[in-house]
C-alpha cells in the first residue's frame, strides 16, 4: 500500500514535471526578475550579474518617471480613445453576426467560413492588407467613397485619422472571433424562454432586449473582458500600419515597451512601463468583476 | 403576412451578405493586387480585376526573401509548439485531475493566477534568459515557452473533471500503469477538446508575431510573419510582392481551419457549455 502511493506520487512527479519546469522559467523567474529590473536604468547591453544591476538600482525612479511624464498619459489617452470607438463597434458587429449565423438556415457553413477568414489571418498579413486598401490614392476604401462623392482622408497619415483606421481594421479582424463566440452562447439559450414570452405577447424588439440580451450576458461579460484586456495590448497593427505615427499620434502601450525596450535598451524604463500596464490591466479587470453584478445574468 | 415574411428574410440575407462583402474586399484586393505588375498597382483608375495578370510577384517573394525558408521554419515550429503544448498540458492536467498529490490545489492556483501576467510583462526577462543560455536565434527560444501554457492546461483539467474516476479503476484493475491510463485512457476520452485546444495554439503559434520579433533575428532563422514584417521593411511600397507573401501566408491555416472545422465546431460548443 505503501509502495502504490509512492509510486503515485513519482508518477506525479513525472507528469508535471514539464509544466513546471515550463512554469519557472518562462513565468515565475521572468516575473522576479522583471519586477527587479524594473527598478534600475539597466541598459540591457552590459553584463548580466548581480553586479552590473545591484549598481543601477535606482529604487522606483522609472515609475515616477513614466507616471510623472506626459507621454504616459498621451498613451493611455490613445488607449482609451481606441477603446471608445472599437468596443461598440465590434460588439455591434459580432452580434449581428451572432444572430445571422443563428438564424441562418441556407449557406451558414458558408458564412461561418467567410466571417471567420479575418480571424484566422495572421495580423502582420492583415495589417499589411489594410494599409494597402487604405492608401489614400489607390487603396479601394477611398475609391468606393469617391464613387458616392465622399473625398476620403489619408487614413493612416492623417494625425485626426489614423487611429480610426487602425480601429476599423481591428473590427474587421476580430468581429468573427467574438460572433462566433456569442453565437455559442445563443445556442445555450432554452428555447423555452421565447415560447413562453410570445405566448404573453412580446414582439421582435422586446424578446430581444428582454430575453437575449439578459440571457446572453455571461457570453458578453467574457468578451467584454477579453476585448478590453486586447484593447491594452494592441500591438502588431500599430507597429506595422503606422509604428506608432503619424507624429505619435498611434502610440500606445505595447509599442512603447517594444520601442524602449529593443530599441532604445532601455530596458529598466521598459520593464516599469510593463508593470504599469499589468496594474491597468488587473484593476481593469476587478472593477469588471465587481460591476458585473449590475448587468450579468446568470441561470441558477 | 407571407409577404412580410418573405420581405424580412430577403433583408436577413441582404444583410448576411453586405457583412461578407465587407469582409472579403479587403482579401479580393489582395488576390487583385498580387497578381498585378508593378505599373498595374500604381495605375489609376484603379483596376479591381488586372487587366493583364501576372503570377510575376510570387516569383518575386521566393528571390527577394528565403520565403520558402520562412515556410519550413514556421511549419516546424508552429507543429512542435502545438505537440510540446498538448503533451504537456494534457500531462499536466492529468496529474491534477487524476492523481492525488500534496500541493496539488495550490500549484493549480499558481498556474491559474500566471494567466493574469501579460506576455509584455516577461517579454523583456526572457530575452535575457534566452541570451544567457545561448537561445537567441534558435529555434528553441521560440518553441520551449510552448511547455508551460496555463490556459491549455485550464481548458483540459475542465474536460477530464468530467471522465468518470470509474474509467481509471477499471483500467487499473486490469492492471494498466499512470502512463497507460494517460495515454489510452484519458487522452482518447478528451478528443474533441484536444483538437480545439491544438488548432486554437496551431493558429497563435504560426500567426504571432511579438514573441519571434524580439528572439529571431537572423533571416535564415525567420517565421513567415517576420519574413512579411522585414518584406514590409525592405519593400514597402511594391505592394505586389507583399499581397502575394500575405496570401501564401494564410493558404495553411485556412486549409488547416476548413479541415478541422467538424471536430473545432464540437469542441467550441463542448467547452462553452461545460465551461
Amino acid at each position: 500500500m505503501r509502495t502504490k502511493k509512492k509510486n503515485e506520487r513519482i508518477g506525479a512527479a513525472l507528469f508535471m514535471l514539464p509544466s513546471f519546469a515550463g512554469m519557472i522559467v518562462f513565468s515565475l523567474l521572468p516575473i522576479l526578475i522583471s519586477i527587479v529590473i524594473s527598478l534600475t536604468d539597466w541598459n540591457g547591453l552590459e553584463k548580466l550579474d548581480f553586479s552590473a544591476i545591484a549598481g543601477s538600482f535606482v529604487g522606483f525612479k522609472n515609475y515616477a518617471e513614466i507616471l510623472g511624464g506626459g507621454e504616459f498619459w498621451s498613451v493611455l489617452g490613445h488607449t482609451l480613445y481606441f477603446i471608445i470607438l472599437y468596443i461598440p463597434l465590434v460588439f455591434l458587429a459580432s452580434l449581428l453576426i451572432a444572430e445571422i449565423l443563428f438564424k441562418a438556415k441556407k449557406g451558414a457553413g458558408a458564412f461561418r467560413v467567410i466571417y471567420y477568414i479575418p480571424v484566422l489571418t495572421s495580423w502582420v498579413a492583415a495589417s499589411l492588407i489594410w494599409k494597402w486598401v487604405l492608401s489614400p490614392q489607390y487603396g479601394v476604401v477611398n475609391q468606393i467613397l469617391a464613387a458616392i462623392g465622399i473625398a476620403g482622408p489619408n487614413w493612416l497619415t492623417d494625425e485626426l485619422w489614423a487611429m480610426p483606421a487602425i480601429v476599423l481594421a481591428s473590427v474587421w479582424k476580430d468581429m468573427g472571433f467574438y460572433g462566433l463566440f456569442l453565437l455559442s452562447g445563443l445556442n445555450g439559450i432554452d428555447n423555452t424562454y421565447y415560447e413562453a414570452a410570445r405566448i404573453d405577447g412580446a414582439g421582435k424588439i422586446k424578446l430581444f432586449f428582454s430575453i437575449t440580451l439578459p440571457l446572453l450576458s455571461p457570453s458578453l461579460f467574457f468578451c467584454l473582458i477579453m476585448s478590453l484586456i486586447n484593447a491594452f495590448q494592441l500591438f502588431p497593427q500599430v507597429m506595422i500600419m503606422t509604428g506608432g505615427g503619424p507624429n505619435g499620434a498611434t502610440q500606445v502601450m505595447v509599442e512603447r515597451i517594444y520601442t524602449y525596450g529593443f530599441s532604445y535598451f532601455k530596458m529598466g524604463y521598459a520593464s516599469a512601463y510593463s508593470w504599469l500596464l499589468f496594474i491597468l490591466i488587473f484593476i481593469l479587470t476587478l472593477v469588471q468583476l465587481k460591476g458585473q453584478k449590475a448587468w450579468v445574468h446568470y441561470e441558477s | 403576412m407571407n409577404r412580410k415574411k418573405t420581405a424580412s428574410a430577403v433583408l436577413f440575407y441582404l444583410i448576411s451578405v453586405i457583412i461578407a462583402i465587407i469582409v472579403l474586399i479587403p482579401f479580393f484586393w489582395m488576390i487583385s493586387t498580387s497578381l498585378k505588375s508593378k505599373g498595374a498597382i500604381m495605375a489609376l483608375p484603379i483596376q479591381w480585376i488586372p487587366e493583364q495578370p501576372t503570377l510575376k510577384a510570387y516569383q518575386q517573394v521566393f528571390t527577394m526573401f528565403p520565403f520558402l525558408r520562412a515556410i519550413l521554419n514556421s511549419l516546424f515550429i508552429t507543429v512542435c509548439y502545438t505537440v510540446i503544448t498538448i503533451l504537456s498540458s494534457s500531462m499536466a492536467a492529468f496529474a491534477f485531475t487524476k492523481i492525488k498529490f500534496p500541493f496539488s490545489n495550490g500549484l493549480f492556483k499558481v498556474y491559474l493566477a500566471s494567466m493574469m501576467i501579460p506576455t509584455q510583462v516577461t517579454l523583456i526577462p526572457l530575452f535575457i534568459i534566452m541570451n544567457k543560455l545561448g537561445l537567441i536565434n534558435t529555434y528553441p527560444s521560440v518553441i520551449l515557452p510552448s511547455l508551460f501554457k496555463a490556459f491549455g492546461i485550464f481548458m483540459l483539467v475542465q474536460q477530464m473533471r468530467s471522465v468518470p474516476n470509474d474509467y481509471m479503476e477499471a483500467a487499473r484493475i486490469d492492471g494498466a500503469g499512470l502512463f497507460r491510463i494517460y495515454w489510452k485512457v484519458i487522452l482518447p476520452l478528451c478528443r474533441s477538446a484536444i483538437a480545439t485546444l491544438s488548432i486554437t495554439t496551431f493558429m497563435d503559434s504560426w500567426n504571432d508575431y511579438l514573441w519571434p520579433l524580439v528572439m529571431l533575428t537572423d533571416k535564415s532563422k525567420m517565421t513567415l510573419t517576420l519574413a512579411l514584417n522585414s518584406l514590409n521593411g525592405q519593400y514597402g511600397t511594391q505592394y505586389n510582392v507583399l499581397m502575394a507573401g500575405s496570401l501564401l501566408s494564410m493558404l495553411p491555416i485556412i486549409l488547416v481551419y476548413i479541415g478541422a472545422q467538424r471536430s473545432f465546431k464540437q469542441g467550441m460548443l463542448e467547452g462553452g457549455v461545460k465551461g
